[in-house]
């Protein structure tokens, strides 16, 4: 019955004119975890001309798995952070955001006042001085903390988003249908949706990609920090833990009792933000000072 | 076995104790010296050592020391005897390279951060890779070691309202 009506939705959209022998593959093609080796592989094939037809450039698309032993955390040093938003553009950049119309980031710097630091309703996110920091105020960025226990995950009615074995909660693009549950479901703010067609200067797109990652997203779906999986899987730090003139971000493996994060979370005074809310978040803020 | 033929390899082929072998232990980054102006025996091999603390009017003249300067002059850090290298505490010489032997004399507590790669910055693979690690003077002038605020980037657009017009 239902290879029936699959078959008769190839022919259907085979029928049409506007279907492309691509669109057709597109429908029908599977869910990243239910695909066999041989079916990434054309996939990825196809996605690779679709871009470079699309975008006039070669990509190389990864599908690198996690790595067993590896569960990836984060620090962020309050005491060091000045606001200077460096790592948003770096992110933006590395990870092919849309740029205007609509512009996505996936790192958030907000503003708060010096002394009542979680009052989360007074945050700036929109704070534009001359120069920072600006006396009197600390600077918190928030991105997708990459919970244990993530709600986005759960709320997902077609299992499009999942935790990778490496903690990294994920996206698959093709999978994802746009009903922004996931995005009302986070306490952070951490996903941000296409609503309309990216708009990336093709000079500056990032051509090394992961599928899970950042890769060029479509319009209506939804996407998300990733920790760099294409980076953090080779292992390379991620784009912002780079772009930080102040040294503030901190990347680790935390099963890994040598690690900075491991380091940092036993030895400074560390909070998870929302932590009440039993979502483990693996994001470690922390002062050093 | 292995160690101890390694410290005797040692000894024999730099003629040094292998447990001053401490220097030289971090993958760091290039210091920042300024263009040109390494190796400073280039200039001051002939030159005779002038310890008076003065304004300094011929050369160096961009240097404006803005750390601790009441209690400190050029000679404290750099060597007068090979002004190629910097001098510790101890009088100990240290290449530019090891800069951090230097300022973890003052700055401890900053220093055990650092090695631990929580004060400061990491760049490069954290494994299977080339790792480096910033040196101090590479985020901090060590004449004028304050941080400097930054033009921040712009903020994000604010969403535009779609309905009610």
């Amino acid at each position: 019955m239902k290879m029936m009506s699959m078959g008769a939705m190839v022919a259907l959209s085979l029928g049409s004119s506007s279907c492309t022998q691509v669109n057709v593959e597109e429908f029908l093609q599977k869910h990243f975890r239910e695909m066999t080796e041989a079916e990434k592989k054309e996939v990825i094939r196809r996605l690779e001309e679709t871009y470079l037809r699309k975008y006039g450039k070669k990509f190389r698309i990864s599908t690198q798995p996690a790595e067993s032993g590896a569960l990836w955390g984060y620090g962020l040093d309050l005491s060091r952070c000045i606001g200077c938003r460096r790592c948003v553009y770096a992110c933006v950049k590395e990870n092919n955001q849309s740029r205007v119309n609509p512009q996505l980031q996936w790192i958030r710097v907000v503003r708060l006042k010096k002394g009542s630091l979680i009052n989360l309703e007074n945050a700036e996110h929109y704070y534009h001085p001359e120069t920072v920091p600006e006396p009197g105020f600390m600077y918190l960025p928030v991105q997708c903390q990459h919970c244990e226990n993530p709600p986005c995950v759960r709320v997902c009615p077609v299992q499009a988003t999942w935790k990778e074995p490496d903690g990294i909660v994920v996206v698959d693009y093709n999978w994802c249908i746009g009903c922004r549950y996931c995005i009302a479901a986070c306490p952070y703010k951490g996903r941000v949706f296409n609503w309309s067609e990216p708009n990336i200067p093709a000079d500056e797109l990032n051509t090394d990609v992961h599928y899970l990652g950042n890769r060029p997203r479509m319009k209506n779906v939804v996407e998300k920090c990733t920790f760099c999986v294409q980076r953090v899987r080779n292992g390379r730090y991620p784009a912002c833990v780079e772009a930080c003139p102040t040294g503030t971000r901190k990347f680790g493996n935390l099963l890994d009792p040598s690690s900075e994060i491991r380091y940092l979370i036993e030895n400074k005074r560390v909070f998870r933000l929302k932590e009440d809310l039993n979502m483990e978040p693996k994001f470690y803020y922390f002062f050093s000072a | 076995m292995k160690i101890s033929s390694l410290c005797l390899f040692a000894i024999i082929a730099f003629g040094v104790p292998a447990f001053a072998a401490h220097h030289d232990e971090y993958p760091v980054a290039t210091p920042p010296l300024s263009e040109g102006i390494f190796p400073c025996s280039n200039c001051h091999a002939g030159m005779e050592v002038n310890a008076k603390k003065r304004e300094l009017k011929d050369e160096h003249t961009n240097i404006k020391l803005h750390h601790a300067e009441n209690d400190r002059w050029c000679l404290d850090c750099h060597n007068p005897r090979n002004r190629d290298k910097l001098k510790l505490a101890n009088g100990d010489t240290i290449k530019f390279t090891e800069s951090y032997l230097l300022c973890g004399q003052c700055h401890g507590n900053i220093y055990r951060d650092w090695k631990v790669g929580i004060h400061g910055k990491r760049v490069g693979y954290f494994k299977g890779g080339e790792r480096v690690y910033f040196l101090c003077v590479n985020c901090h002038n060590p004449h004028d070691p304050k941080f400097k605020p930054l033009k921040p980037e712009p903020p994000p657009t604010r969403p535009e309202r779609t309905y009610g017009r």
